[in-house]
């Protein structure tokens, strides 16, 4: 239990210290710090979403890029027909990428495991090569957005404005989250990951929950994209390369599998760190790659003992004995 | 419709899928019998295609760059099964992602730090440049060879696992390969094999395409996204599954792309029916794919057992 009282310390430290940052870099008078650490809260919250699907529900989407992008270019379609309010980009950001989420993720979740993997990489690739030949909306060299987000009290036009919109959507949806594990619909999610056959026997249908969760993931990521784009003023289809999903899944790992603030806290991580490479050698992937080898290698051991601790091993060790006793009669 | 035109766009497909073969048939002799994800395989063909191209251009033998782009992409297998797959074996799939996406960006970045970032210029060799006329379409030598080699390798895959020993082993690995151990094979040894032999094929394969494609960093993320479209259609695990929607997909995405286009202009303007054309054209085979899937989720060669 002592792990959830660290967990319970740890999130609203986090948030205050986050909350200090825009202020810090006022008066070291480094605006890019506010610039960098937006685009860390942008892809703190698509990993948090991520979460829900891989971290709760144990299915890996190596495709989440998909609604980044998916969120992106409905903002940056949507104010180059000169439709810049935000609230009405919000609305169509949510309706697209949840029509897109039942779609793909009913096409996904009929397989498991290596399958789903490999498929939603497949899809975000789908959504990649569409926009790369989608020429009147930029092709392959992006769309810019020359009118920001407006939303009557405030208009997402600099970095402060997306960073602490950014960071009101983290802290609702960590709090969200929090509620989430242990409604519950997070309950019979996590069940799915433990025992999708138990649960079906519960009454349930795995594949329900599974599709609410993947269509939630999803709408969660597109609103990332949306600040994403109004971030960085431009929408390009490298946002939805692959290159990014695998980014989000090496965060989750960074951070904890499940946990509410672990995405946030690797996403911090695995970009300050890309950023300092970055900083030191143009050839930081030479470096980045390994470590991230490192972290899987190591990783795997974390996920045991994560496993651990969620599947409550009270019960676990009565009743391994009781069925091997059960085998021998 | 231009008929000669067709055969060579039809034969351009079937030489972008035995590509795709050689590249898939070792990711799903690979994920088969050791349960392995390897996102790094296209980046050992792109060090095929780097190794072979540039002993090409040392040595001028055609015959030599093919060696040493197979040798190279089967020691860099061997490497990576040693150092990164076999500890993750018997883990979780998101692991073997993650580790192998990390190698991949290791192995673009390398490629950029030895040769540069701009594409490796290499040239097919005198002996087998020119065309020939196959039936009044004139289609060149290279890529016929790039065909042949193909089929030939397809033969002796086909031998190597229906016929020998080694592929005995291998078939009764894929299903059980804790029983292949216990009878006394050596399945450490048969796993390095596999692994050596599913990147030598990805090594030929990318010295192969060099001098068709441009070598470049990186040039192996696209077509490793094709093989994986290949397998999971074929049927993870399955050769001939692999064989036939590698041909099926090339073919089908090599003609979409030469005639959706002109196919729209039937029902569209022609600039609206160009751009819907080549949109549609870059989904097609992922349409495809939903659509086996929507229909046959373990793809089309899946045998029950697993």
């Amino acid at each position: 239990m002592h792990r959830n009282k660290w967990a319970g310390w740890l999130l609203p430290l986090l948030f205050v210290a986050l909350a200090c940052i825009p202020f810090v870099a006022q008066a070291m008078d480094e605006p890019f710090y506010v610039t960098f650490f937006a685009r860390v809260l942008v892809y703190a919250l698509a990993a948090c979403a991520l979460n829900i699907v891989l971290g709760f529900a144990g299915l890996v989407s190596f495709g989440h890029a998909l609604f980044i992008g998916l969120g992106c270019y409905t903002v940056a379609i949507l104010a180059d027909a000169g439709i810049a309010n935000g609230w009405v980009q919000l609305a169509a950001c949510i309706a697209v990428c949840a029509a897109v989420a039942v779609l793909v993720g009913a096409v996904c979740l009929r397989t498991s495991g290596i399958g789903f993997i490999m498929i939603t990489l497949a899809f975000s690739q789908m959504f990649y090569f569409l926009m790369v030949s989608l020429t009147p909306f930029g092709g392959d060299d992006g769309l810019n957005i020359y009118e920001s987000s407006d939303f009557g009290l405030f208009q997402l036009g600099g970095s402060q404005e997306v960073y602490w919109a950014a960071w009101a959507l983290l802290l609702l949806l960590a709090l969200f989250l929090n509620r989430l594990r242990h409604s519950p619909f997070g309950m019979v999610l996590r069940a799915t990951h433990i025992n999708p056959r138990r649960v079906d026997a519960f009454g349930y249908s795995v594949f329900r929950v599974q599709l609410s969760a993947y269509v939630l993931s999803g709408v969660i990521t597109g609103m990332a994209g949306f600040l994403l784009a109004n971030l960085t003023a431009f929408a390009v289809p490298s946002y939805i390369s692959w290159h990014v999903s695998g980014e989000l899944i090496v965060m989750i790992v960074i951070g904890g599998i499940g946990l509410v603030t672990g995405p946030v806290l690797g996403a911090i991580v695995f970009l300050v760190m890309e950023e300092l490479l970055k900083g030191l050698t143009t050839h930081w992937m030479l470096f980045m790659g390994p470590a991230i080898v490192a972290i899987a290698l190591l990783g795997r051991n974390q996920f045991a003992w994560l496993k651990a601790g969620i599947s409550r091993p009270g019960p676990m060790k009565t009743a391994a004995p009781r069925r091997v006793a059960g085998e021998a009669r | 419709m231009n008929s000669s035109l067709f055969l060579s766009q039809l034969l351009n497909g079937l030489q972008l899928g035995v590509l795709l073969f050689l590249l898939s048939s070792g990711l799903t002799l690979i994920f088969g019998i050791m349960n392995f994800i390897n996102l790094a395989h296209g980046s050992l063909y792109m060090v095929g295609a780097f190794v072979g191209a540039a002993a090409y251009n040392a040595s001028g033998s055609f015959w030599f760059s093919l060696a040493a782009g197979v040798a190279s992409a089967a020691l860099a297998g061997l490497l990576i099964e040693h150092l990164v797959a076999r500890p993750l074996y018997r883990h979780d799939h998101l692991y073997q992602v993650l580790a192998t996406f990390g190698l991949m960006m290791f192995f673009n970045e390398l490629a950029i730090v030895i040769w540069g970032n701009r594409p490796y210029f290499v040239t097919i060799p005198e002996s087998i440049r020119g065309a020939v006329t196959i039936f009044g379409a004139p289609y060149p030598v290279y890529r016929l060879l790039v065909i042949a080699v193909g089929i030939a390798v397809a033969f002796g895959a086909w031998f190597l696992i229906q016929k020998t020993r080694f592929g005995m082993l291998t078939r009764a690995g894929t299903t059980n390969a804790a029983m292949v151990s216990v009878l006394g094979a050596n399945v450490d040894l048969l796993k390095k094999a596999l692994f050596m032999l599913g990147a030598g094929l990805a090594g030929l394969a990318g010295t192969l395409a060099g001098p068709i494609l441009s070598v470049q960093s990186g040039m192996g993320d696209p077509v490793l996204i094709l093989a994986l479209v290949v397998i999971v259609v074929g049927g993870i695990g399955s050769i001939r599954g692999a064989l036939l929607a590698a041909i099926v997909i090339a073919v089908i995405d090599t003609l979409g792309r030469a005639y959706l286009p002109h196919l729209l202009t039937l029902v569209l303007a022609p600039s609206a029916a160009n751009t819907a054309g080549s949109a549609l054209a870059s989904m097609l085979i992922y349409l495809l794919m939903a659509f086996v899937l929507a229909f046959r989720p373990h793809g089309i060669m899946y045998s029950a057992r697993r």
